[in-house]
């Protein structure tokens, strides 16, 4: 093959990629909603393409019985052309569905890894078998700040983001309703963030294997009116 | 007993990691039953105390894996089937091939001991530091299985693929071979060239625990993330040493049993099975979506593991296209072979949600996942081994088995695996996690918790058909005079004697180019 078709193909094969990153960090919006309506993409997307080969796989079986002791099938040796078809054609069209679930999905990786600028910050630090959160924002010296144990009170209508650690295993910081989680580890800080629009109380668990009372491993994310939430860890704070 | 205990002869060995691998699933399943019996009520049902629980988890998913699949598809299939699908007269080092089983049976002996010592292994399969490395239980216990099960299959892939290098017919050509042929080596060089490295991982994790060294402890420099790494470097292409002998035997049975030649076979081979192999190598982050890696690296293994549909949905064409104009036999085989591809799609459409990592930090380690993993491996995967034995236990006992006991067994099994494990994708998208032991904060997922638990005992009892099945044709079975009880075009049911002796052939068989595994349809038609 030549140069000019390589460089070509190479062009091509790029062409999702660049559409994709030129798609991702426009958009802003709450990503447990996204995340919503991703899934249901993909769910008529796999459902489809489920049900297609469904009845596909069905009818051969209904169609190809047997119909005496002896029969043979009479499936023929392809063409070379047929060969290739046969590969490239479904090889391509799988390519083109990966691709633009690849894409979408960027879209929301950058939703999620991206956190505005207006968050509400809080540390998480996971031990063997509870969460602490400590409120980096309200201290009264360095190292004397608000900590509370499995129950992270945030000002709702905010974005939070956990910067989160872990002292002793592997742990996972999971909050179902908000769609996100990520591992708490030793000697490594990760985040994530999320988007509690109203008040309300969420579940929080433990979502990586940490030994005997790792499904015990249960806190709550406690959505607050900014103004109650205000006064909250301005008492606190002096409390300290 | 003296000769079968001493034996060098691949088929014997075969039998011998069937047999090994049977007993591993008998007590691994065991172990699934009694998890799914304390899921099905909330609060304490069986034990009070959760680290029994967590010792039936680990073994379960150990033996499962080590125990039972990679031996009875890379040990059983590949030792019985492929030297004959080869024309070979056995395996190229016969005498290591006996030793890669008596390691196998060290590594079960070794893992069964989790039940007798005070502190049995609660690592899981996977084994994450600095778990493994604090905790009271006997994490050597859990790395010495581990090697030795390793060390098993390295000798055993070596031993493979030279036997299909040098020791095949004369005249035999790579496009000649058998599916299976193909996925076993795609198998076994990924087992070559990845289980060294799951090797590394869990000696540097015995280190650590006892002779106190710190690669993984961060607290003196070293790095949890390392151990993942290495564990997933080898585990991910694990699965597909799971996943291509699987569908391998799948498209052999679907093929004898629609007696029709396999669909577009050099897609098969070079797209499906070549592709998987060189892929499964470059996707192993996606078990790390949630571990902190550099978001650069999720976006990576993001396409990477979504390009994986792409050989895996060639093969899936392949299986159903190959009964296109053929002439289908609805066997027990054969229906064992047909809920291969129906469990595996939607093992492997379920598992399109998981692939992208932005949608996994959602359900990342949850139910949605362990169910995804068991209709591939646990389901489609037991499905097509459970269908093997059937194909070829006329070959090995010289009987028949009933078929009307066969197919019940089947259609238990199947109605079981789709109650036990459809259930569990609705709660896992509602936020279930994995490897609980109990789940009062989600009291809501109690019914679909105990339907689950209602499955497992029908696949129990399906299970147990099928053993009793197996044991009455070798017991008292009908027996076989045609040495091709399938009319297969295939060298180990035309060529061979009914139960094939030492040597497998009265006459070696000499390939001419015309001639191919899957020759029907009357082209070279023998008299039957
Ligand atoms: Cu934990």
């Amino acid at each position: 093959m030549n140069k000019k078709l390589w460089s070509l193909m190479a062009v091509v094969g790029s062409l999702p990629f660049l559409a994709a990153t030129a798609i991702a960090g426009e958009l802003q919006q709450d990503p447990a909603e996204h995340w919503d309506e991703f899934w249901h993409e993909i769910m008529i997307d796999i459902i489809s393409i489920g049900v297609v080969f469904m009845i596909c796989f069905i009818y051969v079986l209904i169609r190809n019985i047997a119909q005496s002791p002896d029969q043979e099938g009479t499936g023929t040796k392809l063409t070379p052309l047929q060969s290739i078809g046969w590969t490239l054609i479904p090889a391509f069209c799988f390519m083109a569905d990966d691709f633009y679930l690849a894409a979408q999905s960027w879209q929301l990786f950058n939703l999620q890894r991206n956190v505005p600028a207006n968050h509400y910050e809080v540390k998480v630090t996971a031990s063997m078998w509870n969460f602490n959160y400590t409120y980096p924002n309200a201290c009264k010296e360095a190292d004397n700040c608000v900590e509370v144990m499995n129950e992270l009170r945030v000002p709702a209508g905010k974005p939070i983001l956990l910067r989160m650690t872990s002292s002793d295993v592997i742990h996972n910081h999971s909050i179902p309703d908000f769609r996100i989680l990520e591992d708490s580890m030793p000697g490594r800080v990760t985040y994530l963030w999320f988007y509690p629009k109203t008040p309300g109380e969420h579940l929080v668990t433990c979502k990586e294997y940490c030994g005997t009372m790792h499904s015990k491993m249960i806190s709550k994310v406690i959505a607050m009116p900014e103004s109650e939430f205000d006064k909250w860890i301005e008492t606190e704070k002096n409390d300290l | 007993m003296k000769e079968w205990i001493l034996t060098t002869d691949h088929k014997r060995i075969g039998v011998f990691y069937l047999i090994g691998s049977i007993a591993a699933f008998c007590v691994a399943g065991l172990m699934a039953l009694l998890i799914r019996t304390e899921l099905g009520a909330i609060g304490p049902t069986l034990t009070e105390d959760p680290n029994v629980y967590n010792v039936w988890l680990y073994f379960h998913g150990a033996a499962m894996i080590l125990g039972f699949q990679i031996p009875a598809l890379t040990g059983f299939l590949a030792n019985w089937a492929v030297p004959i699908m080869l024309g070979a007269p056995d395996m190229a080092f016969p005498r290591v091939n006996a030793l890669s089983v008596w390691l196998y049976w060290m590594g079960i002996l070794l893992a069964l001991a989790t039940f007798v010592i005070p502190d049995s292994p609660d690592v899981m399969w996977t084994g994450y530091p600095p778990y493994s490395v604090i905790t009271e239980g006997n994490t050597a216990l859990y790395s010495l299985t581990v090697l030795i099960m390793g060390f098993s299959s390295i000798v055993g892939g070596i031993n493979i693929m030279c036997t299909v290098i040098y020791c095949r017919a004369k005249g035999m050509q790579y496009n000649q071979f058998n599916i299976m042929v193909w996925t076993t080596m795609g198998a076994n060089l990924l087992q070559l060239v990845f289980v060294p490295v799951l090797g590394s991982a869990v000696m540097l994790l015995l280190f650590d625990k006892y002779l106190g060294t710190n690669f993984f402890n961060p607290a003196s420099g070293g790095d949890v993330l390392i151990y993942e790494n290495l564990f997933w470097f080898y585990s991910h292409p694990a699965v597909y040493v799971i996943l291509l002998p699987f569908l391998g035997i799948a498209y052999e049975i679907i093929a004898t049993f629609a007696r029709n030649r396999i669909f577009n076979y050099n897609m098969v081979v070079y797209g499906g099975v070549c592709g998987t192999t060189l892929l499964s190598t470059d996707v192993w982050a996606h078990h790390a979506y949630a571990a902190g890696l550099p978001d650069y690296v999720r976006m990576f293994m993001t396409i990477t593991t979504l390009l994986i549909s792409v050989p895996v949905g060639l093969l899936m064409i392949g299986m159903v296209a190959t009964m296109w104009n053929g002439a289908i036999r609805f066997t027990t085989p054969m229906l064992f072979a047909l809920s291969v591809i129906f469990l595996f799609l939607i093992g492997g459409l379920t598992g399109i949600p998981n692939a992208m990592a932005s949608v996994d930090h959602a359900i990342h380690d949850g139910y949605f996942i362990m169910a995804h993993f068991h209709y591939v491996m646990a389901m489609a995967g037991t499905a097509a081994i459970f269908g093997s034995v059937y194909y070829y236990l006329p070959k090995m006992t010289g009987k028949m088995y009933n078929e009307a006991m066969g197919k019940a067994g089947f259609w238990l099994l199947f109605i079981g695996f789709n109650v036990t494990f459809y259930p569990l994708f609705e709660i896992g998208i509602e936020g279930m996690a994995r490897r609980y032991y109990d789940y009062s904060q989600f009291p809501q997922f109690e019914s679909a918790q105990h339907l689950a638990t209602m499955g497992s005992y029908v696949i129990a009892v399906g299970f147990l058909i099928t053993l009793v099945t197996w044991i009455h044709c070798w017991v008292a079975g009908e027996k076989c005079t045609d040495p091709n009880p399938w009319k297969s075009q295939s060298i180990e049911f035309t060529n061979t004697e009914v139960i094939p002796g030492p040597g497998n052939f009265p006459v070696q068989p000499v390939i001419s180019p015309d001639w191919s595994p899957y020759n029907y349809g009357g082209t070279t038609k023998q008299d039957d």
